[in-house]
């Protein structure tokens, strides 16, 4: 059975949450803050062809790097830093168990 | 004044769609939309990408999906409102529905279908200070009249499609244009980058990559803004700033027509007809919500469905109405054209 993992979040009004996100649904980042409920818009889907689920990685876990499609849209993104990421692309994994991560501010 | 029987506002595949069904039913519609062409979201954000939950089509490009359906309503002849956004709504003394668009544009008709989506399209606007001050003041985010920017100086913000061509396009034009993006990787045509790279090679236009636009200068008007290239502040006069990050969704001005909201849908009747809080007026698509919702195409398209039978009762209260099959009536189009089965040979074997 594979184990559930813990995600650490800050929203944007600096209150933390903790999220358990299963291993096993194929969801991403941007999908485990919507069944939370928080407010994060997933636009687009999770194409990374819009920036609405844009966060700040702020645990030193090795994530998957950037791809093509990604880059590209957080070059044209607002608020973004060296450590934005699209939530959509990162996938629960047992690698990223314990990952801290901040809200982007919504555009 | 454009007079239907059902308008429709927005005209992504749940709103196509919705023409269908009301044609089977004889009810003429009518669609509006912010953006310039049919197909919503499936048009805007992702043409070429593939949808594989669409009943009977193992894959289908959303570009694709949005022209099938033009063509499956196209006998049902629907009028289109294109480019301007639904503003404000209000009732007539008979019971009827008047919905005017930003660009003054009026229609009327007994039942409103609200197929939104996610909402009007709009700018994405850089967080940038005194942008707000700055518009019509030098600063736009579509190029509404190409000869605004004649012998001006021209920054155009951006890495997608819409830089890279407005950059093409405004060249032969202004008298200056400067393309700042914040990194010197493109993600548009081919061939727009390559005419892009040309007009930079020959000195046509100015380049700045890495950078970001950091201030935007002016007392009245603006007159320069500042970039900020890899740490190196660069201060470009310029008579108009054109930032091109593409679109955003937002419910704006439908969310204060008195229908119940939550969590920005609409709130909507689902055990009957996808009716709001206000009689005659439906919410189909993404921009229902309901317990149980899925915001999938699959889902729109049957509630455009349901809503047809409901807006059918409410239209000619006095008559009846079946069910009718297409497979057995065919569809018959208010273009005089008529699609049906083809009937069965019968022959005698002597």
């Amino acid at each position: 059975m594979p184990q559930d993992i813990t995600i650490y979040l800050t929203d944007r009004e600096g209150e933390l949450h903790t999220l358990i996100a299963p291993t096993d649904m194929q969801m991403n980042l941007m999908e485990i803050c919507k069944a939370y409920e928080l407010p994060v818009e997933g636009t687009c889907g999770g194409m990374a062809m819009c920036a609405s689920c844009q966060c700040y990685v702020e645990s030193d876990h090795p994530l998957p790097e950037r791809s093509d499609d990604e880059e590209a849209m957080l070059s044209e993104a607002f608020y973004v830093e060296e450590n934005s990421r699209l939530g959509c692309q990162i996938q629960m994994t047992d690698a990223i168990d314990g990952l801290k991560i901040r809200l982007a501010p919504s555009e | 004044m454009i007079k239907t029987d059902i308008l429709i506002i927005g005209a992504g595949p749940t709103g196509l769609f919705t023409v269908f069904e009301a044609g089977l039913l004889q009810l003429k519609c009518h669609l509006i939309d912010s953006l310039p062409m049919p197909g919503g979201q499936c048009a805007e954000i992702y043409p070429k990408k593939p949808i594989y939950d669409i009943p009977s089509h193992p894959e289908i490009l959303a570009g694709d999906l949005v022209k099938n359906l033009e063509q499956q309503i196209a006998p049902f002849q629907p009028g289109y409102t294109l480019g301007e956004s639904a503003v404000s709504i209000e009732k007539t003394a008979e019971n009827e529905f008047i919905v005017t668009t930003d660009k003054g544009t009026q229609h009327q008709a007994p039942v409103v279908a609200i197929a939104g989506g996610l909402g009007t399209f709009e700018p994405r606007k850089p967080p940038l200070k005194r942008l707000d001050f700055f518009e019509d003041k030098g600063v736009s985010y579509i190029i509404k009249e190409p000869e605004m920017y004649r012998d001006k100086k021209v920054v155009i913000a951006g890495g997608g499609d819409s830089a890279l061509d407005w950059t093409i396009f405004l060249e032969n034009v202004a008298a200056s244009v400067t393309l700042i993006h914040r990194r010197n990787e493109f993600r548009g045509a081919l061939d727009s980058v390559e005419k892009v790279q040309h007009l930079k090679n020959e000195g046509r236009i100015q380049l700045i990559t890495p950078a970001e636009v950091t201030t935007l200068e002016g007392e009245s008007k603006l007159t320069s803004i500042s970039v900020n290239k890899e740490g190196e502040i660069l201060k470009i006069d310029c008579d108009h700033f054109i930032p091109l990050f593409g679109l955003t969704p937002k419910l704006g001005p439908i969310a204060n027509w008195g229908l119940e909201i939550e969590k920005n849908a609409i709130k909507v009747d689902n055990t009957l007809d996808y009716q709001t809080n206000i009689p005659g007026i439906y919410a189909i698509g993404d921009v229902n919500t309901y317990p149980g919702k899925l915001k999938l195409i699959l889902c729109g398209f049957h509630e455009a469905t349901l809503m047809c039978q409901s807006a059918f009762k409410k239209i000619h209260p006095e008559k009846r109405n079946v069910l009718k099959y297409t497979t057995v009536s065919g569809v018959s189009g208010f273009d005089g054209s008529l699609k049906q089965a083809a009937k069965s040979t019968i022959k005698t074997i002597e």
